[in-house]
């Protein structure tokens, strides 16, 4: 065996990128309990909220006739994304102390790699799982043509790009996974309450401004806009475009934030 | 070709704290190096210094010449590392684990199963390829974690605590392959360990204690140090056996932790006369050469691990 010549200092992008996202979802098909547990609750939210609302209930500024179970479709779907981003990113607390991650972050990797491989994992399965839901709509009578999938799979795919981006910006720097907990319930949850999911913002409240800097708003509006294009009349609703491009800057954004904290942290964890 | 593996003066603080203060060694090529010292001595300090994954506040460290602070890709792809806790996904295959492992380093295709193999075979998995790890025994665990980090055929090999949590029979298991992997790719081990009989066996010992470098050499050298043999006595009242032994033979007689200790020629000639000048008080005699325990004790008047809290751990 004798060593094989290398460049000196050389790091890998492409590889190791290609490898962390492969075993995320790998190791995700193997969890069954992580499948159901992305999936079932936001399912409960949506059946027991929405039925509860009854068929006749209209929330105001809506089109007539949505009934609350369709309008709080894309909300439940927003909610679907958040778990499997947040459920793939908080293995990364201790992944880095004491499992696979710990040989990643040893090894002549590049930055950009581990964020990558991690981001890439995470929306896949989050994307993946909301899909799986998106194919109850024409259930409750929304639309699943070609026309809301080619709008609804980039939104999916970017949504959960830039919530995962989210999730591991807030675990990286963490000690525990309690820490994270509380995040979760203290800001992710609320802004998600906060993103048009359950009840579009007034125009005369406070709300409305929270709704306008929040970027799960622009998310949920990009998934809405996907099932009822944009002639839809949705109050104030930015345009599917308009969502879109707001939610991909902030996911290129988490991207590049973390790729800087890991380049920062690694020598130093 | 470069040193494998020095540090000098390397210093790192933790807020106020002093992990390591001026530490300086240097290990040649082909040794089996061991950082001994008792938990929280530092060793996994320099460990994780060594790994990249800890800056150094002072000094350098150097891993094949490249030093670890400005150069860390390079030091990163002359090592192999061996974490304390596996660096495998439990759930994932061996095959698995070792397939993503060598991607990590560039590695792929043929020539990734090729080595994946090889070492597999060298280590004695090849035939637990396609379990799921979880399902395998800590010390096969440890054997998959090492050929993991074999792949890229590193120049060094960094392990971490490399018998914590393994039974006695894995426990030596784990040196024969040591031994072996060191003859057949001519590697540098470098290991930190808290056990004697672990440091007796590499080459050189470095010790370590409260962030310091107390000694650096072969075990047989350290313990030449002590010169003459050791006895150690137990008993209900070990400072009056001390008291006594000192009053009537005139020894410099040591108590730690519970033990009568004293450094005397031809101990084994001793042990009658002694046990009968404190009637009824002895409960055991070891008498004997000095052992790295003994230089550790004498180095620093503590041991290395008390049995009362090192049994409970891992």
């Amino acid at each position: 065996m004798k060593n094989q010549p290398r460049q000196p200092g050389r790091t890998f992008l492409w590889l190791p990128a290609l490898a962390l996202w492969r075993r995320e979802v790998v190791r995700f098909l193997r969890q069954r309990n992580r499948v159901v547990g992305a999936l079932a609750t936001p399912l409960v939210f949506w059946l027991l909220i929405g039925s509860g609302a009854g068929p006749g209930f209209r929330l105001p500024g809506q089109p007539e006739d949505l009934t609350y179970l369709a309008y709080f479709f894309p909300g439940t779907v927003m909610l679907i994304l958040l778990f499997t981003a947040i459920f793939s990113t908080i293995s990364i607390i201790e992944d880095r102390r004491e499992g696979f991650l710990q040989g990643v972050l040893v090894a002549p990797v590049a930055p950009e790699a581990i964020v990558l491989g991690k981001f890439l994992g995470g929306m896949t399965l989050a994307a993946g799982q909301a899909l799986l839901f998106c194919l109850a709509a024409p259930l409750i009578g929304l639309p699943l043509d070609t026309a809301v999938l080619a709008r609804l799979i980039p939104a999916l795919l970017v949504v959960g790009f830039g919530l995962v981006g989210l999730g591991f910006l807030l675990a990286w720097p963490l000690e525990s996974t309690q820490g994270f907990h509380a995040i979760m319930n203290i800001f992710l949850m609320p802004l998600w309450l906060l993103s048009g999911a359950i009840f579009p913002a007034a125009a005369d409240s406070w709300v409305r401004y929270v709704v306008m800097v929040n970027p799960l708003a622009y998310g949920t509006a990009a998934v809405r806009r996907a099932f009822h294009g944009d002639a839809a009349a949705f109050g104030s609703l930015p345009s599917y475009a308009a969502a879109l491009g707001v939610t991909a800057v902030f996911a290129l954004l988490m991207f590049a934030l973390s790729v800087w904290m890991v380049r920062r942290r690694r020598g130093e964890s | 070709m470069s040193v494998p593996v020095e540090t000098q003066q390397l210093r790192r603080l933790f807020g106020a704290r002093v992990a390591l203060e001026d530490v300086s060694f240097a290990v040649g090529e082909g040794e089996i190096f061991g950082l001994l010292g008792p938990n929280g001595g530092g060793k996994t300090t320099l460990f994780r210094i060594l790994s990249t994954l800890l800056a150094p506040s002072g000094g350098t460290a150097a891993v094949c010449g490249h030093d670890v602070r400005t150069e860390a890709p390079s030091v990163r792809q002359s090592l192999g590392v061996v974490f304390q806790s596996p660096s495998l996904d439990p759930q994932l295959t061996v095959a698995e684990n070792l397939r993503y492992g060598g991607n990590l380093y560039g590695l792929r295709g043929a020539e990734l199963e090729e080595r994946a193999r090889e070492l597999a075979v060298a280590l004695r998995v090849d035939d637990r390829m396609n379990e799921r790890v979880k399902a395998l025994s800590g010390g096969l665990q440890r054997r998959v974690e090492i050929a993991k980090s074999l792949l890229p055929r590193p120049r060094v090999l960094l392990l971490d605590e490399p018998s914590t949590g393994l039974d006695p029979v894995a426990r030596v298991d784990l040196w024969s392959i040591l031994e072996e992997l060191r003859g057949r790719f001519g590697m540098t081990v470098v290991l930190t360990t808290h056990l004697m009989d672990e440091a007796e066996r590499c080459d050189r010992v470095a010790i370590l204690h409260r962030g310091q470098l107390l000694a650096c050499d072969t075990p047989s050298a350290l313990c030449a140090t002590i010169g003459t043999d050791v006895l150690t006595l137990t008993g209900r009242e070990p400072d009056r056996m001390a008291e006594e032994l000192q009053a009537k033979f005139g020894w410099t007689v040591v108590v730690h932790d519970g033990s009568v200790r004293v450094e005397i020629p031809r101990a084994h000639e001793q042990v009658a006369r002694l046990v009968e000048a404190l009637p009824g008080q002895v409960l055991s005699v070891t008498a004997g050469r000095p052992t790295l325990e003994d230089v550790f004790v004498r180095m620093t008047g503590e041991r290395l691990c008390g049995p009362f809290f090192e049994e409970g751990k891992a």
